[in-house]
């Protein structure tokens, strides 16, 4: 199992967390199209390699944090603005 | 016959002689002694027979003699698919053969080895693919002919635990490699855990010379000085992410079976080699035997596993086993040398035995019992699961680890050859190499952790591998004769059945797998795959590196569901006032993770009693939201689709929550008690999800919100009080005058407004009046510790007004009849906010709020409509989730989502969700019933079934 770094809590079990996929910006719900709404809410970028992405810690300080997780290695590196961005899903 | 085919006291055995155990062996009685595995109770008796092969039901006998042994599978009491070449015997256990019928001596199934030509590899894939409609027959054939034990269904489920452990380093194996890695790691000052598939540690020591046997329990009492924490029967059967190791332990005192979950810095692998079957006619004929079977027999268990042997050998294990027999007293008839060239042919004999053996050169040896040593199998599992591919090594016929990985070192006979002293000196290496990358990685691990104590300096470096090499000792490429016999035993696949494969164009090593179902039997490719891909290769006219091998994947070995599942542990949720329910008659409904009272014997009575006088409810699952803070209001706005912003102090509000893609979400109502200070409920299911819905909204979007959001769901015991006469009950208990007082006459304290104050006596309780059952309703939430007390009074204060309490199933009558929906009910994964009929609470013209953008757009789009439906005839009641369809057509308008009996109305009531072009009120609709009868209903005017204006919720 995967030990995802908590930035308060240390790394821990990913069953710890909740995922809450890549990390995009919101789009401005008043002047998005819906091209560019649904485009945020469906669509993963889904590299091979590094891939900003938000986790909750659930069962620990339950703060939501950004990381960056090279996905062909599961290395973590750590994404300089904390908290950034809203999983867009519930 | 009782221990017949004992031999004498070997030195190096490891029964008590003293100690007898007797068993039942197919009905009869049989013993052997205290160390003894069934396989060499059963063998030491004379039993040569003790299972019928999978598809052709061939008589089998013991192969391998170990954990592995394709052949050795029996049913031990209601315990089926037992090993019986790893598991001891006990006293009084009563073990049988499996996939026998009628019996292991005449199986009439046997006779599917006289059409074998037409069972050949893919036939059930061609056979029975046409006509579909006989599947089921097919289905019932073919499982009277499939192995495995029996299940007893009435098996009581025993105690199967797990653990969690942080060693610094796990070895996977306990023969002489991995005990001298294990002690090299501990002596270097790591916390080791020793786990070794077999009853001893030693490995292949103990089957060894009296050299051997010293070495072996010189480590093994050195293991125990250096403090190495020691796995006995138990398995490493996974690697994953980060090394996190599984473990499977047979040998827990009390759980039947433990799943250790180790996270381990380093991961030592050291599983030996596992030694290969040969291919060739007859060989799993009953007394054709691997060296390293043998050997074990002889020398660990005293037992005879024949009289007169000849031994095919191409390596010094072979060697050995010859020597081991002769020195037991059992004739060696002739030793055949593969080094010089020397082969066998077959092995023949009648059905249950073997009688003779035909050499290459022609000639026949009279003989029972036909040793091979042809090489080995590296088990590099482990190594696969942490990304290596290994390579073959053409020269040693055999795969050798190929790419070195961080965190996972392997040592011992996987790794290399060499004398005991290299390969010890390996060991100790590795251990040590093991010791000081788990410190560096323990010291990055606690430096990444905040909270947890500072460490002191740099990191220690992360230490290169400068291990001595191991050399790699020739060995003779030995998979199979030049004729065909057996590869896969499990499986019942031969080597001809490989190349008719390859020839009908299943020729790539994944395909012959899955096509021909070699390797995918219980042995898992440990004994067969390198067979196998030899046998593709001489089809394919190529080499084993070009063929290539199937990669292995979790589990090594197999683990139980009860380990994996562990204890059973399913606590549940209870209100406060659960004592008062038990000792009430309550019939309890599992919701979620609460037990609720569902009724007290009558749900009609509760809910014509509640209509007609009043009556109590246990609401506490509802989520509950403690919100603190200046910007509370801004966060009700992003989460809600109606406004909040000017929502006065002691007053609540209901309101619609969507996601992103403006499907609802959940619904509740919110109520402002103070300046900053307010109280949100949620839906039961919802509690956590919202919780973290708002901190979502507040940790990413909006961190400049001051907010405290704090769940308070079980702090606070929620009663609902509801009737007519619920403000007179309520009046009777509340504080009227002083510090908690509540005024509760109807223009002083409205439908939709909160107060504060003292219940009951119990101060600082929170009461607001809502309407989920249409009745005047006061909803009071009080401290969890004081709920028994305030339920327990509001029935004794209402005794005259004819409180009762009422249940789940009540409460959901009555919200039918007042037709509001339930989300994830009414509502489902697609149904966004203008469905559900409350468009007046979707504010367009707020500058934000979740789902707001895709809202926009379904307003002006058509979408299924949440309706009231009433049947023609008002005895139905459709099932909820009956189809509404077209009239004479089978096209699907929309389904009955909510049904019940009405008591108030005497009719069936209902909601459901139509296609808007049906969801007029008057529209004719015809319900289709479990029963495949068509009846008629209509669409209603309100969702609400009774009292459409809420007159009473009002009064």
């Amino acid at each position: 199992m995967l030990l995802v770094p908590c930035p308060n809590c240390g790394p821990r079990n990913a069953s710890d967390f909740a995922y809450g996929g890549e990390s995009h910006v919101r789009p401005n719900p008043n002047q998005a199209t819906p091209e560019e709404w649904r485009s945020y809410l469906y669509m993963e970028d889904n590299p091979a390699g590094w891939l900003k992405e938000t986790w909750y810690c659930r069962s620990g300080c339950r703060r939501f944090f950004t990381v960056e997780r090279n996905t062909a290695t599961n290395e973590f590196r750590e994404h300089p603005i904390p908290g950034t961005k809203l999983g867009g899903k519930a | 016959m009782s221990n017949s085919m004992r031999l004498p006291a070997q030195p190096g055995e490891v029964i008590d002689r003293s100690r007898r155990i007797d068993i039942k062996w197919n009905g009869k009685k049989l013993s052997g002694f205290d160390g003894d595995t069934i396989a060499s109770a059963l063998v030491a008796n004379e039993v040569r027979v003790v299972s019928r092969s999978m598809k052709y039901h061939r008589p089998r006998g013991y192969l391998t003699a170990d954990f592995w042994d394709p052949n050795g599978f029996v049913q031990v009491g209601d315990d089926p698919n037992v090993r019986s070449g790893h598991r001891l015997i006990e006293k009084g256990m009563t073990v049988d053969p499996q996939n026998v019928w009628p019996s292991l001596d005449y199986d009439v199934k046997a006779a599917n080895g006289l059409v074998g030509r037409f069972l050949t590899a893919g036939f059930y894939y061609k056979t029975f693919i046409k006509p579909q409609r006989l599947w089921p027959v097919y289905e019932k054939v073919l499982a009277r002919f499939a192995p495995g034990g029996v299940v007893d269904l009435d098996t009581p489920h025993g105690l199967y635990d797990k653990r969690y452990a942080h060693p610094d380093v796990v070895v996977a194996g306990g023969g002489p490699a991995g005990m001298a890695a294990a002690i090299a790691a501990a002596e270097a000052g790591s916390k080791v855990m020793l786990v070794e598939h077999e009853h001893h540690l030693g490995g292949h020591l103990l089957w060894g010379s009296a050299e051997d046997r010293a070495l072996a329990a010189e480590l093994t009492a050195a293991v125990e000085t250096a403090g190495v924490e020691v796995l006995l029967n138990s398995t490493v059967t996974g690697r994953y992410e980060d090394n996190w190791v599984a473990i499977a332990q047979r040998s827990h005192p009390q759980a039947i079976e433990r799943l250790v979950k180790a996270r381990a810095k380093m991961l030592v692998v050291a599983p030996g080699l596992i030694e290969r079957p040969y291919v060739f006619a007859g060989n799993d004929k009953p007394g054709v035997m691997l060296s390293g079977a043998v050997r074990r027999m002889v020398n660990m268990y005293a037992a005879k596993p024949g009289s007169r042997a000849v031994v095919f050998t191409g390596n010094g294990d072979g060697d050995a086993a010859a020597s081991d027999l002769e020195r037991a007293g059992i004739e060696v008839a002739r030793i055949v040398d593969a080094r010089n060239g020397e082969n066998i042919l077959a092995a023949h004999g009648p059905a249950k035995s073997m009688d003779s053996v035909e050499l290459a050169d022609g000639t026949k040896v009279e003989a029972d019992l036909l040793v091979t040593a042809v090489g080995w199998t590296a088990p590099t599992s482990l190594l696969n699961m942490a990304g290596d591919r290994p390579s073959y090594d053409a020269n040693a016929a055999r795969f050798f680890p190929n790419s070195p990985i961080d965190h996972v070192l392997s040592t011992g006979g996987i790794a290399g050859d060499g004398s005991h002293e290299e390969l010890i000196e390996h060991a100790v290496a590795t251990g040590r190499l093991a010791a000081a990358r788990a410190a560096a990685i323990g010291h990055r691990l606690q430096a990444a952790t905040r909270r947890a104590a500072s460490v002191d300096g740099e990191a220690p470096a992360f230490a290169a591998d400068d291990r001595p090499i191991l050399p790699r000792d020739p060995h003779p490429e030995l998979f199979r004769s030049t004729t065909h016999g057996i590869v896969d035993y499990s499986e019942d696949v031969g080597s001809k059945d490989l190349m008719a494969a390859a020839a009908e164009g299943y020729d790539s090593v994944e395909l012959l797998k899955r096509f021909t179902t070699a390797t995918m039997g219980p042995s898992q490719g440990k004994l067969e795959t390198v067979n196998t891909v030899a046998v593709l290769g001489e089809a394919r006219g190529e080499t084993i590196e070009e063929v290539g091998t199937t990669v292995w994947r979790p589990p090594y070995a197999p683990i139980t569901l009860g380990a994996l599942g562990g204890r059973i542990h399913e606590p549940a949720r209870v209100s406060s006032i659960q004592p008062w329910h038990e000792a009430n008659g309550v019939t309890p409904i599992l919701a979620g993770a609460w037990i609720r009272p569902e009724h007290y014997g009558n749900p009609e009575s509760e809910v014509r009693n509640t209509r007609a006088n009043v009556g109590i409810t246990d609401v506490t699952p509802l989520g509950k939201l403690d919100l603190q803070g200046p910007d509370v209001p801004k966060l009700l706005s992003q989460l809600y689709t109606n406004k909040w912003m000017q929502l006065p102090v002691g007053s609540v509000r209901y309101g619609i929550m969507c996601a992103e893609d403006g499907v609802v979400l959940d619904d509740g109502v919110t109520g402002r008690l103070g300046d900053e200070h307010y109280l949100m409920t949620t839906t039961s299911s919802g509690a956590a999800s919202i919780w973290e819905w708002a901190e979502n909204w507040l940790q990413t979007e909006h961190p400049d919100w001051k907010v405290h959001v704090t769940p308070v769901t079980t702090g606070l015991t929620s009663i609902n009080v509801a009737g007519p006469k619920s403000r007179e009950l309520v009046s009777r208990l509340v504080a009227h005058a002083g510090d908690g007082a509540i005024d509760l006459d109807g223009e002083a304290f409205k439908y939709m407004q909160v107060r504060q104050g003292t219940i009951a006596g119990v101060p600082n309780c929170i009461m607001w009046r809502i309407g989920f059952t249409g009745e005047l309703s006061f909803e009071l939430h009080v401290p969890s510790g004081h709920g028994l007390h305030v339920w327990e009074a509001l029935l004794e204060a209402g005794k005259d007004l004819g409180v009762r309490a009422f249940g789940l199933e009540a409460q959901r009558i009555m919200r039918l009849e007042k037709g509001h929906f339930i989300v994830g009910q009414d509502t489902d994964g697609l149904t966004k906010a203008p469905s559900t009929g409350m468009t007046s609470l979707i504010k367009l013209d707020k500058e934000d709020f979740a789902g707001k953008a895709e809202l926009a757009w379904a307003m002006d789009t058509p979408l299924p409509v949440v309706v009231g439906i009433q049947t023609v005839d008002p005895l139905i009641v459709p099932a909820e989730a009956s189809q509404i369809v077209r009239e004479g057509t089978n096209e699907i308008l929309g389904r009955i989502t909510s049904s019940r009996m009405s008591p108030t109305l005497r009719r069936s009531v209902c909601l459901g969700q139509v296609a808007p072009e049906s969801a007029a009120a008057g529209t004719e609709l015809t319900v289709v019933l479990t029963t495949g009868e068509r009846i008629k209903a209509r669409v209603m005017e309100h969702h609400a079934h009774f009292d459409p204006e809420g007159a009473r919720l009002r009064g």
